[in-house]
């Protein structure tokens, strides 16, 4: 981990603000109030770099890229899922993948970001056991594509025996093909019950090591049994549902910053793109360390991913479409 | 990360400072959303069960217990424990009507 470093701050008496020299075996204290905060902590303060590694750019504006890059993201990775409506047809998952690997790319390094994908049909379409088999055979073709992570993200929605049995046959996609794996957690009342069960079903199924496997959308009762086994665990922040920033924040401080991240799974629905810069301020405002800042929202993430060749913080260069 | 492990770098005192206003905000509007349903034509129908959710929520809240969130979310959630014949809709509601508080 880079060592952050922190300038002498031109605080007032007034502002309750100091920070101590950070060194990496005995970092101190660093206490500030963001809303009284004028000079920047440091370099790393004044223009964070922070990956958004659980985002759906296919739902959202070339606005959002632009606000996203200002605000420092350089690379975001993005999950196959729901696009708030059932695809009629296989072929209809075959064009989502191919914007997934083809288009998103181009329109990301257009503003500097990495892009990458993971490509699996979501647990809300696979209820119908035949159509996932059919949307599953073609995983393995995506795979190989230069921005493909991995199988992503499968999991549960309503804790059925259909998605149970797909997320298994997306296990074992993912183990034949050595690849990681992002899952998704199921929402609100299902979430306890759905993890239990995708965690279970990992530990039957054996194949896959617990450190290439996040499971993602994890709140205050599922965070610990994620990290107890092995895995990685993720923290969408969104306004209404899953963690808002200042829970985030609780999370980390109750449980450390080893094998989290923060994304903002921003989507069609109520959610924020910025969600990940967002939380840094809120960070910042809690009192946290560069050091710690950096780790959540950038080295972590970069951990993860970088188990996968495919994973680079630099963007293409831009290509004409 | 840097301070002991569920200890927030912060002291009380400063993270009442920033927070307060926010939850005391927060706490208006629940009062107001339960208000809002007594007022409210069909009082005579059966109890919500999510209001009743919300209801429990808030004594968990209240009491002097920490994991108070952990608790919360434990109480509304689905307490069953196989996996259901065919998904039930796409939509979770927000807390299962067997929830226990
Ligand atoms: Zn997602």
């Amino acid at each position: 981990m880079a060592k952050p470093r922190v300038e002498p701050t031109h605080n007032t008496r007034h502002e309750n603000f100091y920070a101590t020299q950070i060194d990496s075996k005995n970092i101190t204290h660093s206490l500030f109030q963001t809303h009284h905060i004028r000079k920047p902590l440091s370099d790393s303060h004044a223009n964070h770099m922070y990956i958004d590694p659980h985002i759906h750019m296919v739902s959202r504006t070339t606005d959002d890229y632009a606000r996203m890059a200002a605000a420092g993201c350089v690379a975001v990775t993005e999950p196959a899922f729901w696009a708030g409506f059932d695809r009629s047809s296989a072929a209809g998952f075959h064009d989502y993948f191919r914007q997934l690997t083809e288009s998103e790319p181009r329109r990301a390094a257009a503003y500097g970001i990495a892009h990458h994908a993971w490509i699996c049909i979501n647990p809300k379409e696979a209820e119908d056991h035949g159509f996932a088999r059919e949307v599953m055979s073609m995983i393995p073709d995506f795979l190989s594509r230069p921005n493909v992570l991995g199988v992503g993200e499968i999991g549960l929605n309503r804790n059925s025996k259909t998605e149970l049995a797909v997320f298994e046959e997306h296990l074992e996609i993912a183990a034949r093909h050595n690849s990681l794996v992002l899952i998704h957690t199921p929402h609100l009342e299902d979430k306890l019950k759905g993890t239990r069960l995708i965690l279970d079903a990992i530990a039957a199924h054996g194949k896959i090591n617990p450190a290439r496997i996040l499971v993602d959308h994890v709140e205050e009762h599922t965070v610990r049994m994620v990290l107890e086994r092995g895995m990685w665990a993720g923290m969408t922040l969104y306004p209404d549902t899953k963690c808002t920033a200042a829970r985030a924040v609780d999370i980390m401080e109750m449980h450390g910053t080893e094998r989290i991240w923060i994304n903002s799974a921003g989507d069609w629905g109520h959610s924020d793109p910025l969600a990940v810069p967002k939380a840094v301020v809120t960070m910042r405002a809690r009192g946290h360390t560069a050091a710690d800042i950096h780790k959540i929202s950038f080295d972590n993430p970069r951990a993860f991913l970088s188990q996968s060749g495919n994973f680079s913080v630099n963007a293409p260069r831009p290509t004409h479409s | 990360m840097n301070t002991p492990a569920g200890k927030p770098p912060l002291d009380r005192t400063t993270l009442i400072d920033l927070g307060f206003i926010d939850a005391r905000a927060k706490v208006l509007d629940i009062a107001a959303f339960l208000d809002r349903l007594d007022r409210a034509p069909g009082t005579d129908a059966p109890t919500d069960f999510r209001v009743e959710a919300i209801r429990a929520a808030l004594s968990i809240a209240l009491d002097a217990s920490p994991t108070r969130v952990e608790r919360i979310l434990k109480s509304w959630s689905d307490p069953t424990t196989e996996p259901v014949s065919h998904a039930d809709g796409k939509a979770a509601r927000g807390a299962h009507p067997q929830h226990k508080a």
